[in-house]
């Protein structure tokens, strides 16, 4: 397996002098070629900060992240990324969110009229594979949020990423339409071979989804555990009451509850009910 | 068999509560025309029963019909015509001028954080400043033709203009400029293809309220070395105590500012068509 991308001790301080806060300590990850990478955690893990390091948007206070063994600084059309809501342009139809990247001097160095073609045909393609096509003149206020997630991730799709970058896409969606929306994930990750990392405070999205679960942790925000999920790639609904699913959804959970000090919350509430009925 | 009656409940239907009062509640289109007509009429009625039962004197309340009569006469004798023409030219000029200069201004504060430092300061310090105390300056630096009047509106309108039309760009959702940056869109791409699209409702509302300050200005402009128009009418009238042709100027004016700003929304719903169903 190759290694696609390459963490290496990555730190991220935000604000200056008293205000400093640690969001990622000595971050250190590779993740493969067309591996499904889930990072979970509490809020203020950095899960989301790394994943934005990845993407470009946000610098590296010190340390490295290399894609393909290059070193990246900034965005690029390698890295698409998917955002939990609000990055529609509200303006465009459906279709027109999607062929986006193709108003861009960035995706439009080739313009010849085989890949005109080959763009509009794209774009009808992701158009049926989001289940989208009765949607194509629509405008994105018109659709629901489920809907919506979906031109977003076709619109990342459109410019044929590498990696595909996902923070909290689902995480405002309804729990009957976020099921519908891991498979259609599942899908894409097939078809479109691409590497996706996908940011999650969801433990049973992150597992279902991901061939590894990385687990994050707050103050400061860092890597904590990396678990391989023990499920076969082909992923299905009714995996998520196997033993090996429930085991690590409560060993994850466990983890996350010691890290985040939501633990000895919990003591606390317990010696308090105690007294109490005592 | 017989049917299940069931018993006579002692339990009052209980009085439907009207949602006309609760906080944010809906509203009939009946409902609202009738009280938009009766917010105008009421005032109006008031104003009329005072003028001509109330006992005030004409000369300081004068009655609707004479201000109908004397927007008539102003009409055929006076040019009430060019009046309001050259009142339109320089508040649409100023108005007209502020834009041309705040929107790339505003632009540029609210997409680049060190023009924001370098002139917000800046700009919030001047907009406190009275524009009527520029006159002075402005027949100095101008001098006291057409382009005074303009100048006068232009203070009045551009400090505000400026700082609303950074707001407009700053709000503009950062997931729609960063999914853009993701695609590889350079910085002018942003500009060109995110940013000024989706501020652009917020920037025709805006334009829309400043433009209703521009008219603001209006009297304050043809203070200076006027002698047509309908802010230079209304100072005139006073001079000669003719409350009517006051109450017609004034009334001339806010007419002029609703049929511009109902312009405005009108091309709003029109230009922004996938605004529809928005929450």
């Amino acid at each position: 397996m190759t290694t696609k991308i390459a963490i290496r001790n990555c730190n991220k301080i935000f604000g200056e002098g008293d205000k400093q806060v640690v969001a990622l300590q000595d971050a250190n990850l590779d993740i493969a070629q067309n591996e499904f990478v889930t990072f979970v955690g509490a809020s203020g893990c950095g899960k989301s900060t790394l994943l934005r390091m990845i993407g470009g948007l946000e610098t590296l206070s010190s340390g490295d992240i290399s894609i393909g063994g290059q070193s990246i600084d900034g965005p690029g059309i390698d890295r698409a990324m998917v955002f939990q809501h609000y990055s529609l342009y509200p303006w465009l139809t459906v279709r027109e969110n999607i062929r986006f990247c193709r108003q861009l001097k960035a995706h439009t160095d080739d313009r010849s009229s085989a890949d005109v073609e080959a763009a509009s045909g794209r774009a009808d393609a992701l158009l049926n594979l989001m289940g989208l096509s009765k949607s194509a003149h629509s405008y994105p206020n018109q659709l629901s949020g489920g809907m919506q997630q979906r031109v977003a991730i076709a619109r990342a799709l459109m410019g044929r990423p590498e990696i595909l970058l996902m923070d909290e896409p689902f995480g405002a969606l309804d729990a009957q339409t976020r099921e519908v929306m891991h498979d259609l994930t599942c899908a894409v990750h097939k078809i479109e071979r691409a590497t996706i990392v996908f940011v999650t405070h969801d433990v049973e999205e992150a597992i279902y989804l991901g061939d590894r679960v990385v687990l994050m942790a707050p103050r400061p925000g860092r890597i904590d555990t990396v678990f391989q999920v023990p499920l076969p790639e082909k992923r299905d609904k009714s995996m998520k009451h196997s033993p090996e699913f429930l085991k690590m959804k409560l060993e994850i959970l466990d983890r996350i509850r010691e890290t985040s000090g939501m633990k000895t919350d919990l003591e606390q509430l317990e010696k308090l009910s105690a007294l109490a009925h005592g | 068999m017989d049917a299940f009656v069931p018993p006579a409940s002692p339990v009052k239907t209980r009085r439907k509560r009207s949602l006309l009062w609760s906080v944010r509640g809906p509203i009939t289109q009946r409902q609202y025309l009738l009280l938009a007509a009766l917010g105008l009429i009421v005032p109006l009625a008031a104003w009329w029963l005072l003028s001509e039962f109330g006992g005030v004197n004409k000369v300081f309340l004068p009655a609707p019909p004479d201000v109908l009569h004397r927007i008539a006469t102003w009409w055929t004798d006076d040019n009430l015509l060019g009046d309001i023409g050259i009142s339109i030219y320089r508040v649409v000029g100023g108005w007209a001028l502020s834009a041309l200069v705040a929107l790339p201004i505003g632009l540029a504060i609210g997409t680049f954080r060190p023009v924001q430092a370098l002139l917000e300061p800046l700009t919030d310090f001047i907009r406190y400043m009275p524009a009527v105390a520029f006159i002075p300056l402005v027949m100095l630096w101008v001098g006291i033709d057409e382009g005074s009047k303009i100048a006068i509106i232009f203070i009045g309108t551009f400090f505000q203009m400026v700082l609303m039309v950074a707001e407009d760009v700053r709000r503009v959702p950062t997931a729609q400029i960063e999914a853009a940056q993701t695609m590889g869109a350079t910085r002018f791409e942003l500009i060109e293809k995110v940013i000024v699209p989706s501020a652009k409702p917020a920037l025709v509302d805006t334009l829309r309220v400043t433009m209703g300050w521009a008219w603001t200005y209006l009297v304050v402009a043809e203070l200076v070395a006027a002698n047509s128009g309908l802010g230079y009418a209304i100072l005139k009238a006073q001079r000669f105590l003719q409350t009517d042709k006051i109450f017609a100027g004034i009334l001339l004016i806010g007419a002029i500012g609703l049929f511009i700003d109902q312009m405005f929304r009108f091309l709003h719903r029109r230009a922004f068509p996938w605004l529809k169903g928005n929450k």
